[in-house]
């Protein structure tokens, strides 16, 4: 008898001996549904991170640095602050003087941010965060333009009060006219708006990119604040000349910053890697804590399963007597007990993948979790194993039933 | 060469710190196309005996050759090959699975052998025709009558065409009419060719066979030709010799 028709068979066999014992069934495989819902619902967040953060990392660039006062991996609060008492800002000057001294970069872009109130004649907006950067902004970042254009190079060295502004601030300032050539205030200081961006959505639900004005960096910091905290982008010409590129922008600022020989850098050169290793870390976290719930449940699932096996091998000793009296194997007993096993595992399964399809959507707003195929075969795959292990034990102990002690059996 | 060949066959029993003989030392033949009764009082080790000759149980000691082989040394699989192609067993409380249809049950020593899905469903219809339940193949064992479930069990038995039809005590559990039914059936398969083996502890039902092995003990008492069986039209007139123990 082909293995194929062997599992068909048992399948039908299993079938109805589950059928029989409903309600039975259906409270045994509650441990097992529980025990998919977690694993899938894992499976599914540590992916929907994933895809998530691997998009939003995609803009920053593999090949750039991030010249800053603090590093992006922070621990704690505690090293957090000890970085802001300890360390000096790193400011307009620096930023402009690195820009100028630096060779190997095949470009580099010049940032800082605040938060200020934006008004047009009567219209107030909220707050929006107001960017002080350079004309290669657009090219760095990869922004689109709705309507006009975007800062000129003459315009950020000189300083000009013109401004590009996001497509949020655009719609709450300006109704049923254009912006562009209007005269906006950016705290207290006029400025002229050039350009509107296309709207950009929001970073993984939380806050919206589209709030935002860039105004030249030297107008920021004449005309809003002296003491902003900058930051210089530096793309490299290759991802080979990285390393180059970070030794000579760290001997830059180690003389810039007039850091001692012997002392360690006061400041950080930022890159996409080391945010991908601490994402690393976060889903071996989030992945072995949802491993171990789950294979608690699935362990007290399994034992259910374990458990409800013998009693049906022991309430059907005379039918596997029967059935060895016409002739079944040794295998096709095993095969059947544990394809009944198996049966009821996959449909608890089947079911707890139901469940976190339907709690995925629910999350779906805040978070980009989705189920694929893969995390689906996971559980199925997951679901029928722990029927077989579970399902052995018993199995067995009927496979191996003596036929004449199982036909006496009352 | 007789299809079943028994020497010296013995098989005993540990309870507790004591051994049980529940077979001593029978040899006996039996040819192909017999219709026999094994005899005796209640423990008198018949059960036993219809076990080994079943293939269900390995004896203690001795020699048991089937239809050429070897079955005393064989292994649990090797059993139940053999008893899926040279034996069908009816059982007194007749053993049908409760949660299947007469077909089902009938089919489901070909689904054991392996014969393909269209194939053995023909042979399974055609076998319950056979047995006169060409009308009942879908109803479940709880639908049917006592007499009519024992008819499936031997439909269940008869449809792999086995070399031994074994029956420990087929009427036990029917009313006399509805056994005297049974009985007719396995008269007119021993008339169709079938070699038919029936325990029983009824002389009533004995008196049908064509040979009876009487037990006592665990010894075969007596074995001989059964002078007056009832009439069977076309009944084969070459019986068994009788054995001497
Ligand atoms: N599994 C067993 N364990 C111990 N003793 C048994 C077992 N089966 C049968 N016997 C004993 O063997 C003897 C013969 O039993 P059995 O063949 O069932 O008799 P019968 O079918 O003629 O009534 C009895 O004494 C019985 O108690
Ligand atoms: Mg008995």
């Amino acid at each position: 008898m082909g293995w194929l028709l062997e599992i068909k068979e048992s399948c039908f066999i299993a079938w109805e001996a589950i059928r029989a014992n409903r309600l039975r069934s259906a409270l045994t495989a509650l441990g097992i549904i529980v025990g998919i819902v977690t694993v899938t619902l894992m499976g599914m967040t540590l992916e929907g991170l994933n895809v998530a953060f691997r998009s939003n990392l995609a803009k920053l660039g593999a090949e750039t640095l991030y010249v800053q006062r603090i590093p992006w991996e922070i621990r704690s609060y505690q090293e957090w602050l000890r970085y802001r008492r300890t360390r000096r800002e790193f400011d307009w000057f620096q930023a402009r003087q690195l820009e100028r001294r630096i060779t190997n970069a095949a470009a580099s872009t010049l940032m800082t941010e605040g938060r200020f109130t934006v008004t047009y004649r009567d219209r107030s907006g909220s707050r929006a965060s107001v960017i002080g950067t350079t004309a290669d902004y657009e090219l760095t970042t990869g922004v689109e333009l709705a309507e006009g254009r975007f800062l000129l190079a003459q315009e950020c060295d000189g300083g000009r009060p013109v401004c590009v502004i996001g497509s949020l601030v655009a719609s709450n300032l300006f109704l049923n006219e254009s912006p562009i050539g209007k005269r906006m205030r950016v705290a207290s200081e006029s400025v002229d708006v050039v350009g509107v961006l296309s709207k950009r959505g929001s970073f993984m639900g939380q806050f919206s990119l589209d709030n935002q004005v860039l105004v030249p960096a030297k107008f920021f910091v004449e005309a809003l604040t002296r003491d902003s905290e900058f930051s210089l982008q530096i793309k490299a010409r290759s991802a080979a000349h990285l390393p180059a590129l970070e030794e000579e922008v760290r001997a830059v600022m180690r003389i810039l910053r007039r850091v001692p020989p012997s002392a360690e850098d006061d400041f950080a050169i930022n890159q996409q890697q080391s945010i991908l290793d601490s994402f690393g870390r976060v889903s071996t976290i989030i992945g072995s804590v949802g491993f171990f719930i789950s294979g608690l449940s699935l362990l007290v699932g399994g034992i259910g399963i374990m458990n409800i096996m013998f009693v049906s091998v022991a309430e059907r000793t005379r039918e596997i007597g029967v059935r060895k009296a016409i002739g079944a194997k040794r295998r096709v007993i095993l095969i059947q007990f544990l394809t009944e096993a198996a049966t009821i595992c996959l449909a608890a399964g089947l079911v707890g993948l139901g469940i976190a399809w339907g709690v995925s959507f629910a999350l779906a707003s805040t978070l980009p979790v989705s189920m694929s195929p893969g995390i689906a075969s996971l559980a199925i795959g997951v679901s029928i194993a722990v029927g077989v292990i579970s399902g052995f034990l018993p199995a067995w102990r009927a496979a191996r039933m003596n036929p004449v002690d199982a036909l006496r059996n009352e | 060469m007789p299809l079943i060949s028994v020497e010296n066959l013995s098989r005993r029993y540990l309870m507790g710190g004591e051994t049980i003989h529940a077979l001593r030392d029978v040899s006996l033949a039996i040819e192909s196309g017999e219709y026999l009764a094994i005899m005796g009082p209640s423990g008198s080790g018949k059960s036993t005996l219809m076990n080994l000759l079943g293939c269900l149980d390995s004896p203690s000691s001795g020699r048991y050759e089937l239809n050429g082989s070897r079955v005393s040394e064989m292994d649990d699989d090797q059993l139940a090959e053999i008893r899926n192609r040279e034996i069908g067993f009816v059982f007194q409380t007749f053993n049908l699975l409760p949660r299947s249809t007469a077909l089902q049950n009938v089919e489901l020593p070909l689904v054991y052998s392996g014969m393909p899905a269209v194939a053995r469903r023909q042979r399974a219809i055609e076998v319950l025709a056979q047995v006169g339940l060409a009308e009942r193949m879908q109803h479940k064992p709880n639908e049917l009558s006592g007499g009519q479930r024992q008819r499936v069990a031997i439909a269940r038995a008869l449809v792999t065409r086995p070399s031994i039809i074994l029956a420990d005590e087929p009427t036990g559990n029917l009313d006399s009419r509805t056994g005297d039914e049974i009985m007719s059936l396995f008269a007119e398969l021993s008339v169709n060719g079938n070699t038919v083996i029936l325990v029983t502890h009824e002389e009533e039902i004995a008196r049908h066979t064509r040979r009876i092995i009487r037990i006592r003990d665990g010894l075969i008492a007596s074995d001989q030709t059964n002078i007056s069986p009832p009439p069977t039209p076309g009944a084969h007139t070459d019986t068994g010799q009788p054995m001497v123990p």
